[in-house]
Formats: structure tokens, sequence, C-alpha cells
């Protein structure tokens, strides 16, 4: 394909522009951090600091016992996540019902939502794992694990069934308004127009939410479930060493980073959805 | 005989009137349209025929069943009536051909075959079968309204209501709507209609109504309303539309 001599000298400017740009780029980014990290390691404290936060003897040390509780934390997130979502969901549309028979259903879902989502996550952690086995109840789990998880899920429910409803009022009163005049039950309207609709909106919010229950899961360490952080601990004050809590940190956020990279792109693409769909 | 009769119905939001001591009828086969400035409360009158509004006073009977009584199931009435609306009618999530098949598969239980037959015969009909698998997010507004259209007609209603379906297209996308609904006029289709295209009412409508702020101040076929109206309104309001 040829190609006209003006359309040959833009693209070498713009190679240029771009070239130039990217030395900037780098450059500023290589001052501002030498900047930074000559502050930090220049003041005063950083020896004693850089020995007790920063040793990588203690952090190889420390390794396999925070790993290992970290395995806990995703496993807690990983057995939590759809349980909340199908809670959250459940609470949702119990709250969207009209028929008369469910108004208890009503009632309680929306104690529930008011209840749990004013408590504080910590609290409702300790909560379920000093007071539910107080209670000796038969065939309720003593592990403090479970019950940590347990209030852990029902604290997150709160929040998501929120996230649903807000997404369940997102949808077009039309949408609504053309199901019913096809003859469609409630039921049907919720089941085939709205919630298809309501979670396509809300996957963002519920990812967002997901992050904050990724890290929340160290709350568990709190009642003595030996997850990440409460094996950091353990190492911390035992080694008067505190290298593991940077080591924790760091897997954190290389557990939450995908996902909130994951959430920054639906977020856009939705937008991008949304603009070029006005006119529906 | 008369399919839709309206009697003394009275709907008000608050302490505003929208519709005041209403009375209409329409027989088999009638195309009856409601004009009248924004805010007279031709919405509101299609949206209590379909019963998405419940009326404050008066009965509204349908094929001879007082369809106001509250002991009526309102969708077993729905079912027997198509409504289009002026935008946002399609499912966005759903191809076309699954908004058209849809109702009459889970509503009126008819098989997955024969509703995708009567579908693609629709879609057809209004020129849109090539676009069947498509997203109504990649049609044009026009498009989108005449598969709201095929979609309000796939369970073969005995009445039609239309509530400004060409009022958010564009000018040239218009011709294309009304052509379509001269057709279903044409053929019998019973239809009661909001609209303001003028041109369209005076030339298929049986009867025209003009409403101002809830009532109907005059009633009658287009060649008398729309051409030597009685009222005075009626006049006014036809000045600023024609
Ligand atoms: N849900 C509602 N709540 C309160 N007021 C309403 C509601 N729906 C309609 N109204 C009011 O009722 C009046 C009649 O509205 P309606 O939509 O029936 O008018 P319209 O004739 O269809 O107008 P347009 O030509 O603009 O569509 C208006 O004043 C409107 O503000
Ligand atoms: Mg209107």
């Amino acid at each position: 394909m040829s190609v006209s001599a003006v359309e040959l000298e833009r693209r070498r400017v713009r190679r240029s522009q771009s070239l130039r740009r990217a030395l900037l780029a780098t450059l500023a980014t290589v001052v501002f951090f030498g900047v930074v990290g000559l502050l930090v390691t220049s003041s005063q404290g950083w020896p004693v600091v850089k020995r007790t936060f920063f040793d990588p003897h203690s952090a190889v040390d420390a390794f396999p016992s925070v790993i290992k509780g970290f395995g806990l934390n995703v496993v807690m997130f990983l057995v939590a996540e759809p349980v909340i979502l199908v809670l959250g969901a459940a609470v949702a549309i119990v709250r969207g019902t009209r028929s008369a028979a469910l108004f208890p259903l009503r009632v309680v879902a929306v104690l529930y939502t008011d209840v749990f989502r004013g408590i504080p996550s910590i609290l409702l952690v300790f909560l379920f794992a000093l007071g539910v086995p107080a209670l000796r109840l038969t065939g309720v789990p003593t592990s403090l694990f479970w019950l940590a998880l347990i209030a852990l899920v029902v604290s997150y429910g709160a929040y998501v069934a929120e996230v649903f409803r807000a997404g369940i009022e997102s949808v077009h009163p039309s949408q609504v308004a053309s199901a019913r005049a096809l003859g469609f039950s409630n039921a049907q309207t919720m089941r085939h127009v709205v919630l298809p609709q309501a979670v396509r909106n809300v996957v963002p919010p519920l990812l967002n939410d997901f992050v904050s229950l990724q890290k929340d899961t160290a709350l568990a360490g709190a009642v003595g479930v030996f997850e990440a952080l409460f094996a950091a601990r353990d190492y911390a004050n035992f080694h008067f060493n505190f290298t593991p809590y940077v080591v924790t940190a760091v897997l954190f956020v290389a557990l939450t980073v995908p996902l909130a990279r994951l959430t920054d792109y639906l977020g856009r693409r939705s937008l991008g959805g949304r603009l070029s769909g006005v006119a529906r | 005989m008369t399919l839709l009769s309206l009697a003394g119905v009275k709907k008000s939001y608050g302490d505003k009137m929208v519709l005041d001591d209403v009375d209409l009828a329409v027989a088999p086969h009638d195309v009856v349209c409601l004009i009248g400035a924004s805010g007279s409360g031709k919405s509101t009158l299609l949206r209590c025929v379909n019963l998405l509004e419940q009326v404050d006073d008066g009965v509204i009977e349908f094929d001879g069943q007082d369809i106001t009584d509250p002991r009526v199931d309102p969708r077993t009435v729905r079912r027997r009536m198509g409504m289009v609306f002026q935008a946002y009618n399609l499912f966005p999530h759903m191809s076309v051909l699954r908004n058209i098949t849809l109702a009459p598969q889970i509503v009126h239980t008819v098989g997955q075959d024969e509703s995708r037959t009567r579908a693609m015969e629709l879609l057809d009909r209004f020129g849109l079968a090539d676009k069947a698998d498509a997203r109504p997010d990649q049609l044009s507004g026009g498009q989108q309204q005449r598969v709201a259209l095929a979609r309000a007609l796939a369970a073969r209603p005995e009445l039609l209501l239309l509530d400004e379906v060409t009022s958010a297209l564009d000018p040239e996308l218009v011709g294309e709507m009304l052509a379509v609904l001269r057709d279903l006029a044409a053929e019998g289709t019973t239809m009661l209609l909001a609209t303001h295209e003028m041109g369209f009412a005076r030339d298929v409508a049986t009867s025209v109504c003009f409403l101002h702020e809830g009532r109907i101040l005059e009633q009658g076929p287009p060649s008398q309303v729309l051409v030597e109206p009685r009222e005075e309104r009626t006049r006014q309001f036809l000045r600023r539309v024609l």
C-alpha cells in the first residue's frame, strides 16, 4: 500500500514524539522513586526499621508458616465468595417481592441488612467465634475457622444484598412496564428481565467488595485462626522481628491486585457499553 | 359492538387530576387516535387500559368484562393486548428473536418451534429477517420500534396499544414505522394509539379523540375533529402542531 509523503512525515513526527514521552516518563519515575528512597533510607531510624521490617533472614524463616496461613485466607475467601453472592442475591430478591405470603420473609430480609450492615465485621467475628460455641448447640460447627468464615459471610452478605438491590433499582422502569405489558408475572419479570440486567450493572461494585473481603479474611486471626496475619504475629512476638508483616502485606497485595485490575477493566467496559447503547 | 369501553374513568396523581371523567369506546377493527398536548393524559389513559395503573373511579370493560374489578388478574387481560412504548421497549440482554419469542413461550406456553416460526414471519414482514440474531443496541431506533411492534403482535393480541411509538425516532425513520402501522390498520388490527402524527391520524384513524387536561374535549371521525373542530381548544392545538 502506498502512503503519501505527508503521512510518512506525520508518522515520523509521531514516532519521535512518543519516544520523547517514554524517555520523560522513565526519567520522572526514576527521579521520583530515587528521591523517596533516599529520603527514607537517609532517615535517622532507617537502620532500625531495616533490621526489624526488612530482614531477609526473617523473611525466609517466617515464610513457610505465613504462606501456610495465607492458604487459609485463600480458602476462606474462595468458600465465602459464592455463598455471599447467593445470600446477597436471595435477600435482594426477597426484598423486591410483592406477594402477601412472603411478608414475613421481607421483614427478615430488611432486619438482616439493617442489623448486619451496622455491625463492624471484626465485632461479628468475635460474636460468632466466642458466642456460638457458648450456646452449645448440636450440629453447629465449633471450629473457629468456620465460625469466623460464617461471620464474614453474614457481614458481607448484607453489603452484597444492598449492592444487588441497587442493581435491581437501576434497571429502567420501562423494562418492567414492557415485561408486565407482555403478561409476565412478577417472578418472570424478575428472572428474565430485571435480574440479568441488574447483575451486569453490579459486577464492578461486587468485585470491589470482594477485594475488601479478601483482606478481611485476616480478621479471623483476631480469634486465633492460624491465617497469615496470625502466623506473622506469632513469629513477630517470638522473634522480635516484624518482617513477616511485610511479607503478609506483599502476599495480600499480590492477591488483590489482579481482582482490582479486573474491576477497573470491567468498569470501563460497561461504561463504554452504556454510552454506545443510548438509543435503545 | 365494542371491544373496549371506558366509562367515567378518573385518575389522579396526588392532587393532580390526570384523567377526568373519560368516556371512550373502541370497536373491533377501529383505529382510535388520542391526540393532545404533552401532559394531557394520553399515556396515562393507555396505561390504565393495560392495568399498569389503577383507576381512581369509573369502569373499563374489555370484551364485555369489567377489567377494573380487583378480582381480575391483570395478566389474563394483558395477554390479550399488545403494547408498545415510546422507547426502551426491548430487553437489551437478549437477541431480537428471543425478545419476540420469550412471552409466547413463558406466558402463552407456545412451543419453541411455533413461536420461532411466528417471530420470523413477523420479522420478515417488517423487513428485519436478517436481524433476528442481533442485539437490540445494534439496531437503529426505527428498527428497534418495529421489533417492539413484532413482539407485541407475536401473541396475536385482540387490541394493540401504542404510546407515541414514533416520537423518539429521527424524522427519516418515522415514515417506515408509520407504513407498518398503516398496513396493520388496513388488515383490520384494532388499535388505540397516542400520537403526534396528524397526517397518520387523518389517513388511518376511524376516530380521533382530543384530550385536554385529562378530559376528552372532542371526539369523532378525523375528517371532522382534524378538519373542522368544534372546540376552540382543539383549533388552538391543531394550529400549533400542523
Ligand atoms: N407516575 C406519575 N406520578 C405523578 N405524576 C404523573 C405520573 N405519570 C404522569 N404524571 C403526570 O400526569 C400528567 C399526564 O401525563 P401523561 O404521561 O399521561 O401525558 P401525555 O399526554 O402522555 O404527555 P406526552 O405527550 O408528553 O407523553 C402529566 O402532568 C404528568 O406529569
Ligand atoms: Mg405520553
